[in-house]
């Protein structure tokens, strides 16, 4: 079916092509500007569908969308950059973001969306829009959202006595702590995969902790409230509380939760979808979802701040027509659009007013995901992040399993980190001396 | 060197030597340009901490010295990632070879009828993409639907994770390596086999020697130079592991199928680790010439000749 779409959006395409083709020949129009789009994955299968309402009322551009695995788009992305055969615009994921402001290959956009009137920076999330922001500019537009909340079981936490999600870390941790008392042996309250990395950020940006200090150039993951967040981390571990397994030890996420043996996990938008698909008919209506708790257990209104993730569109420096790669970005951000590609998609639009469409508004789901965005942070936005990941959740499973206590781990963890900085700081003391310099 | 070539005059041993170069230039060329030229620079890049900063300006690139390779040996990834090409090689390089060996000498047979038939379909998979051969493989393994799985219910075993499991994901990328590749020693040891006299044979058999006996004490020790180089041609190949890991697990599950090969180029082209991927591409240069030199080393007395 999807493949159908493709066919035909590619005929109308090349329909749209010959005709401006025609007008060409009669000198009347510039002759026909291509735009290349890379998308990647699920996006780029169907964004296609998009497209063609774009070229009709843009006769002068067409738009070649260039699906690309999402396996293989990061180093297509980074080797087109190096090979100057970037495309005119790109999906970038936005903590890929830095690394191609990092390598000067994208446009900075402040000036065109100071013109813009199709796209108002008040509609859109707060937190997913400073992911844009790098050293003052703003390099990216988001497409789609993505943060990460709490899915529960809520019969199972209903019978341990929490009719409604817990809201603080208090309330959270002693709903755990029934959950596991009911239910024992090889059942957990929570799932929090040992080997990820994004559950401890989750509840170190929760905490406020900064995670990086000096304008990123060294790890601060000893800090206070760091240290607090993964204390309760830990903890959970410790008491029994979180599964001690890895993700890959979980054969299937969704047959494991419809069996109890975990009532939580956290996750994003896209197991919304998953879990109405692959829990069976007699658990629909006992799962649900919740934001983040907060750590403060006198703050029960405000959730816990989450991840702020999810794509963004950029152009790339190399376009030769930036200006109507500006026009298509636009399009693509008009709420209508947006809309209409959370239903081919399920991807969450990053637009307010987008949410108002009915299918989004009646979506119960979707509530805990509208909420948690307004208290969404973005990660240190810097190429090196990435790895800093990797090194967080090595010291993590080095915390929970290889019996090394926590602050230790977080010591061992600043430190990686700060040599994984290290060409940060000689660039950035390079930097002062030459500003220094010609002062 | 002889005293003949003293005798002859300066001008004729100047031609000569005019006509070597001319002979020899267009390959030296070739290689300095595609081979040695490349390799220096890698080495170059290697002992420098070249990354995205330097990608986007040049002045970006600092001098280091050894201390990729410093880092290499305190990373555990690198150490992973040694252990499972190790793994890889240890056990997957004498499985080939011997599969290789079993089917040349069956193939040999004056048993076998459709012998071309035979030798065609088992050097097919050498010369069919490997991407190909990997998207076959995987439905194959498939843990749900693949056909080992099918095969193993029917004989009323468990499934087995194939790709998924850590402990199984190794065996599963040797035994499509395997698959994929005996065909080509194989075509080699039967080229071996057919240069082993006959009268040896003969002789052996009116001594009273067996089948096994003859394979043991006539077949091997002239396969012998054939072995060597099969090996060592086998052991460098299989260093090199990384299309099959790439193209089926990315590495995973939990970097059990992380090769030296494939770390290098997740350093080299996904972190932008540029230096530090050429550190490890000549940790693995060094790898590769210290097997061959202990081969070398290891090989029957009497193979001086080599093959």
């Amino acid at each position: 079916m999807q493949r159908g779409r493709g066919w035909r959006a590619s005929a109308n395409a090349a329909i749209l092509l010959a005709v401006a083709g025609c007008g060409g020949g009669r000198g009347q129009t510039a002759p026909p500007v291509t735009l290349r789009f890379w998308a990647f994955g699920r996006e780029g299968e169907v964004v296609e569908a998009l497209v063609p309402d774009f070229e009709r009322a843009h006769p002068g551009i067409n738009v070649r969308v260039e699906q690309i695995p999402f396996t293989a788009a990061h180093e297509k992305l980074l080797t087109s950059v190096v090979g100057r055969a970037a495309p005119d615009i790109a999906q970038l994921g936005n903590t890929w973001v830095p690394e191609l402001v990092a390598l000067r290959a994208l446009v900075p956009l402040d000036s065109l969306l100071a013109r813009s009137r199709a796209i108002a920076r008040s509609d859109y999330f707060d937190g997913i829009w400073d992911t844009n922001i790098i050293d003052g500019a703003t390099w990216g537009v988001p497409w789609y959202v993505d943060t990460r909340v709490i899915f529960y079981r809520s019969d199972i936490l209903a019978s341990a006595g929490f009719p409604a999600a817990p809201r603080t870390w208090r309330e959270w941790r002693e709903a755990l702590t029934r959950v596991r008392a009911r239910a024992g042996g090889h059942r957990y309250g929570i799932l929090l995969p040992i080997n990820e990395w994004a559950q401890p950020v989750i509840l170190g940006l929760a905490s406020g902790a900064p995670l990086l200090r000096d304008d990123d150039t060294y790890g601060d993951f000893s800090e206070p409230r760091f240290r607090a967040a993964f204390a309760f981390y830990t903890g959970l571990f410790r008491d029994s509380l979180a599964a001690p397994v890895s993700n890959v030890q979980i054969a299937n996420l969704y047959q494991s939760f419809g069996n109890g043996e975990f009532a939580m996990f956290i996750s994003g938008p896209w197991d919304v979808g998953e879990c109405l698909r692959r829990l069976p008919p007699s658990l629909q209506g006992r799962w649900t979802t919740a934001p983040i708790p907060a750590p403060d257990p006198s703050d029960t209104t405000t959730p816990g701040t989450s991840l702020a993730g999810g794509s963004s569109l950029v152009v790339f420096k190399g376009s030769p027509h930036p200006d109507s790669a500006w026009a298509f970005i636009e399009y693509l951000s008009g709420p209508a659009q947006q809309s209409r590609f959370y239903a081919l998609s399920g991807d969450l639009p990053p637009r307010q007013s987008a949410w108002e469409d009915s299918a989004l508004r009646t979506n119960s789901y979707a509530r805990a995901f509208r909420r948690q965005l307004q208290f969404v942070r973005a990660t240190p936005k810097i190429p090196e992040w990435d790895e800093i990941t990797t090194l967080l959740a090595d010291q993590a499973e080095a915390a929970v399993r290889g019996g090394v206590p926590p602050d230790s781990a977080l010591a061992v963890l600043d430190r990686e980190v700060d040599r994984a900085l290290e060409k940060r700081r000689w660039m950035r003391g390079r930097m002062h001396h030459d500003t220094a310099a010609t002062s | 060197m002889s005293s003949a070539t003293m005798v002859r005059g300066d001008a004729g041993a100047r031609a000569a030597r005019r006509a070597a170069v001319i002979f020899l230039a267009p390959g030296l060329v070739l290689i300095t340009l595609t081979f040695l030229l490349p390799s220096i620079a890698a080495l170059g890049l290697s002992l420098t901490d070249f990354d995205i900063y330097a990608v986007a300006s040049p002045g970006n690139t600092r001098f280091i010295w050894l201390r990729n390779y410093a880092e290499l040996a305190r990373t555990p990834m690198f150490w992973i990632s040694l252990r499972n090409t190790l793994y890889f090689v240890l056990a997957g390089g004498p499985i080939s070879v011997l599969v290789s060996l079993a089917v040349a000498v069956m193939l040999d047979s004056e048993l076998v009828r459709w012998r071309g038939f035979f030798r065609t379909v088992y050097f097919a998979p050498v010369v069919t993409t490997l991407v190909a051969v990997a998207v076959v493989w995987k439905y194959l393994y498939d843990p749900r639907y693949g056909l080992l799985n099918a095969g193993l219910h029917a004989i009323g075993l468990p499934p087995v994770d194939w790709l998924g499991s850590t402990a199984w994901a190794m065996p599963s990328i040797i035994l499509m390596t395997v698959w994929k590749g005996f065909g080509y020693n194989m075509i080699i040891f039967m080229a071996g086999l057919q240069a082993v006299p006959g009268d040896l044979y003969d002789a052996a058999r009116v001594d009273g020697a067996g089948a096994w006996q003859r394979f043991w004490h006539v077949t091997l020790p002239t396969l012998a130079p054939t072995f060597l180089f099969v090996s060592i041609t086998t052991m460098i190949g299989f260093l090199q592991l990384f299309s099959e890991p790439y193209v089926m697990t990315q590495g995973g599950p939990l970097h059990a199928t992380l090769s030296i090969g494939l770390y290098m180029f997740t350093e080299g082209f996904e972190s932008w680790h540029v230096g530090m991927g050429a550190a490890i591409a000549f940790v693995l240069f060094g790898l590769t010439l210290i097997g061959a030199l202990v081969q070398l080393r290891l090989r029957p007395k009497g193979t001086e000749g080599g093959a």
